[in-house]
């Protein structure tokens, strides 16, 4: 069936089933290959999209969870992001499989947390597991991100609320065993 | 670009070659070099098989080896740029087709990317690619400008002359690719780089990797092209019975559903689909040949082999012993002089971030293979012996994967196959992505082996080992090979075979056994060393403890012993960065260790938080020949310590009656950020050949760890991982 989704600022129509994960409708219907499959039990965090500016696991999350919500996936940072910037600059990436949601995850803790410590770094990324073990570059171009002066942090504008939404989104996240960052900053029970 | 000079194509000999290999087993008499002819066509340019020019102005670097995140492509590159003196700015990498013959590692003979061997197979190869290619430049301009060729300067890409006349590579292109390839050009002399063992080589591909359009097999989009997901059996070694598709079938969006080798596959329009219909499967399992044990008893049976109690008519192969070897059973209760520990290391999956998958389509006789292929032969020939076709029928175009760590070679191809089955059913050119979930990757087996070690060591009057008795039990990785190595399987045993303490023994009775197991085994980053670094690290400083000794002068004094200078070097220069103290609070351990032709010292500092070993800094030093791209090297050591530490921390497969326990990252646990050491990389100053740097720094994090926490406890490792010994 038709469903309608708000993609990095456009409105899109999909042909999907409403219990279809977001992260298939952005891959095989969308053409957004940038989010990638990793686990499909939010366990590691290589599908991490925004959804009203806040970290989420496209894995586990159905369409029918999305209506009126603003999505923003890698391809939506637009490539030039500060974050992408201290990304090239640290060489960060090492196979890359897992980078996109790394940085999601990342610009969603600098769109709320300006200068994150150690600690806060350390709690909104420990949902994103990578293998090559980039982890000391991805908290070193975190930190150059965030202290670069020219930083404006572009996330995704905090939408309308629709509590909903945000309620079934919480919902899809909790039914998956493991903890996502928003689970770990403590704003999702 | 340049216009092809000879186009590669087959010889009657590869053809006849290639049917032998059709037939099924690899014929007795086709030889290894006989595989590597194995290739499907390619159009080699005027400057060989490694460089383009382009219009733009760019080089155009070809690379024969997969990027999986070790960095090889910046590093190759590099070397290119090097001798050729071009822009590093106007260099780009593209991935080679699937041809031995050109592509072939010189250190392994297929196309393979493995044994840390990108760089240093490529070396000699690639510097005289560039430098033949800046001489054909140089020629070129020479008789444009009508100058002696000698009076030519190249930098960045530009020709210049005392005249003033200069000439960029975009304006010769047309000219240098006339000019005939010189046999032997004039290498650098090292001294001279400016690019190499700079922080100058940086990665090729990590806006790509950053912004989301780096493509893996996972991004592949073809036209017409449907997703299968295989239902595979939950023992290794079982079979179908029998199965029930029509719920499968019903499930909207699947094509077909239809048995092969492996199990049932699905095959839908679209991934998500494919997983309901697999959901929906009934398949029952003839289990009458499949492995039933458990991990708790194939260990039991190991370490009682170990230790001299498993079954008499077990074959021992022996891997280096010396001296009068009766003198090394000696048992340990003979004196305050003698030592005896027994090591156990389980199963680990690769968990490569990216799950296994392939892109296939067969055409007829033709099949064409899109996926992140780490043995582009083995890869060829093993999908043209399912299809009934000529390996060099097979082309292979080679993407980024998502990680591999040794997964994505195996001797049969396992998932490649997968796919091509799938294709070859589906036929009429119709592309086919295999997915598997990350579920079906974990069980499919291809482990680092189980492996248990039993050491006895005696002491001399120095404390230093007299006698050293070593026997280690695993499943033979190469025993599946189409082409078995001679004598003992390497794999198993290297890292103690070679180890400068069985060097400086005067008495060594070393022996590995090979026992049967029906789980499916491979190389993990640093193969061997995975474990017997640790048996060898960590008996090490018990054997320093017991004589009282510094683990660090102890070391030092082996390696005087053995002449292992560069253990030495390396050791010294971890120690000596690391400084005289720990931090407080932390606890030090040090652990040496050479692999892939290079040596790797960590001084790891370690505390114990709730219990469980907390990694803080890291001081590494590698002696790796010259490094070629230090902040590679740099990236590869924390990438390396990280992963080691992981498995060392948390990995482990077990089997419960056959069947694998773990699924997902929920229950096969791996280090996170919050775990991750800080990793200080020094390089060992070497004029040497490049060697490894993908795996070397992957083993020595383990033992380290284990040494800190021997030091702070007085508690010894006996059992891998750590989460559970602590």
């Amino acid at each position: 069936m038709a469903a309608s989704l708000d993609v990095n600022g456009k409105t899109v129509s999909v042909q999907a089933e409403p219990d279809t994960p977001l992260l298939w409708v952005l891959r095989d219907e969308l053409g957004l290959t940038g989010t990638k499959f990793g686990c499909g039990l939010a366990q590691c965090g290589a599908c991490t999209v925004h959804v009203n500016g806040d970290p989420v696991r496209s894995c586990v999350t159905p369409i029918a969870a999305l209506s009126g919500a603003k999505i923003t996936t890698i391809e939506g940072l637009g490539g030039a992001h500060p974050l992408q910037q201290a990304w090239v600059r640290l060489d960060v990436p090492q196979c890359g499989y897992c980078q996109s949601g790394q940085i999601m995850s990342a610009a969603a803790l600098l769109a709320a947390t300006k200068s994150p410590s150690d600690e806060d770094i350390d709690a909104a990324m420990g949902g994103n597991i990578c293998r090559c073990g980039a982890y000391q570059r991805i908290r070193a171009a975190i930190r150059e991100a965030a202290t670069s002066a020219a930083a404006p942090v572009v996330a995704a504008p905090p939408a309308a609320k629709e509590a909903e939404v945000e309620a079934a989104v919480d919902e899809a996240i909790s039914a998956a065993s493991g903890a996502t960052s928003r689970v770990q900053r403590g704003e999702v029970r | 670009m340049n216009a092809p000079v000879k186009p590669e194509g087959f010889s009657r000999r590869e053809l006849m070659v290639g049917a032998a290999v059709v037939g099924g087993a690899l014929v007795v008499g086709c030889s290894p070099a006989d595989l590597m002819s194995a290739g499907s066509k390619v159009e080699v340019g005027a400057f060989g098989p490694f460089i383009r020019f382009e219009p733009d102005g760019f080089v155009t670097v070809i690379s024969k080896h997969i990027e999986f995140g070790q960095g090889s492509h910046a590093g190759l590159a590099a070397i290119v740029a090097e001798e050729l003196d071009a822009d590093w700015t106007k260099v780009r990498v593209e991935q080679s087709p699937a041809n031995a013959k050109l592509y072939g590692n010189g250190a392994l003979g297929a196309q393979l990317t493995g044994g840390s061997s990108a760089i240093s197979n490529s070396w000699e190869q690639l510097r005289k690619a560039g430098a033949g290619a800046r001489a054909m430049f140089v020629e070129a301009a020479a008789n444009r400008w009508n100058v002696p060729a000698g009076e030519i300067a190249v930098k960045d890409g530009v020709l210049t002359h005392a005249s003033g006349k200069s000439a960029a590579f975009a304006d010769l292109m047309a000219d240098a690719g006339k000019v005939t390839p010189p046999q032997n050009p004039p290498l650098k002399d090292p001294k001279t780089f400016t690019l190499i063992g700079t922080d100058r080589v940086r990665r090729k591909d990590a806006q790509g990797k950053s912004d989301g359009t780096a493509r893996y097999t996972q991004d592949v989009h073809l036209p017409e092209m449907l997703t299968a997901m295989v239902a595979h059996a939950p023992k290794f070694g079982a079979k179908v019975e029998s199965f029930d598709a029509d719920a499968a079938r019903k499930v909207a969006g699947v094509v077909d559903v239809f048995e092969i080798p492996t199990g049932v596959a699905v095959v839908a329009r679209s991934t998500w689909a494919a997983r309901l219909g697999r959901e929906a499967l009934a398949v029952r399992w003839d289990e009458a040949k499949a492995e039933k044990r458990g991990s708790v008893e194939i260990a039991a049976a190991f370490r009682d082999l170990a230790t001299g109690k498993g079954p008499a008519d077990q074959k021992w192969e022996s891997f280096g012993s010396k001296g009068d070897v009766a003198q090394a059973a000696g048992r340990p209760d003979d004196g305050k002089n003698a030592f005896e520990a027994v090591y156990e290391f389980p199963y680990l999956a690769h968990a490569t971030m990216e799950p296994m998958n392939c892109v296939a389509i067969v055409d007829g006789n033709h099949v064409r293979l899109v996926h992140g292929s780490q043995g582009q032969t083995l890869d060829q020939l093993n999908a043209a012996k399912i299809v009934g076709t000529l390996p060099g029928s097979v082309e292979v175009e080679t993407l980024f994967a998502g990680g591999s760590f040794g997964r994505r070679a195996t001797f049969t191809s396992d998932y490649v196959a997968e796919c091509v089955h799938v294709a070859k059913k589906v036929g009429g050119g119709k592309p086919v992505k295999l997915v598997w979930t990350r579920e079906d990757d974990m069980r499919a087996g291809h482990y680092r082996p189980l492996v248990a070690h039993a050491v006895r060591v005696s002491l001399d009057k120095d404390g230093l080992p007299a006698t050293w008795r070593h026997r280690i039990v695993s499943q033979s990785i190469m025993k599946d090979s189409p082409m078995p190595a001679k004598g003992v399987d390497q794999t198993a045993v290297e890292g103690a075979m070679d180890s400068p303490y069985l060097k400086a023994t005067p008495i060594v009775d070393a022996q590995v056994a090979f026992p049967e197991v029906g789980v499916p085994v491979l190389w993990w980053r640093s193969v061997g060393a995975t474990h017997t670094a640790f048996a060898m690290e960590h008996t090490i400083d018990q054997l320093a403890r017991k004589a009282g000794k510094d683990p660090v002068e102890y070391r030092r004094a082996l390696y005087a012993k053995a002449g292992a200078n560069r253990h030495l070097a390396a050791l010294d220069l971890a120690v000596e960065k690391a400084g005289p103290t720990a931090a407080a609070g932390w606890t030090r351990g040090v652990a040496v260790h050479e692999s892939f032709g290079s040596v790797v010292a960590q001084v790891a500092e370690v505390k114990l938080v709730d219990g469980a070993p907390r990694v803080g800094r890291v001081v590494t030093a590698i002696d790796c020949g010259t490094a070629v791209s230090p902040d590679q090297i740099a990236a590869q050591m924390e990438g390396g310590t990280c992963y080691g530490l992981s498995a060392a921390l948390y990995g482990e497969i077990t089997l419960t009656d056959g069947a694998v326990d773990q699924s997902n990252f929920d229950t096969y646990r791996v280090l996170r950020i919050g775990e991750a050491p800080m990793v200080e990389t020094h390089i060992v100053p070497s004029t040497a050949p490049p060697s490894g740097v993908g795996e070397p720094g992957t083993p020595v994090i383990a033992p380290a760890v284990a040494n800190a926490l021997l030091a702070l406890s007085g508690q010894a490792t006996a059992r891998l991982p750590l989460v559970r010994s602590v």
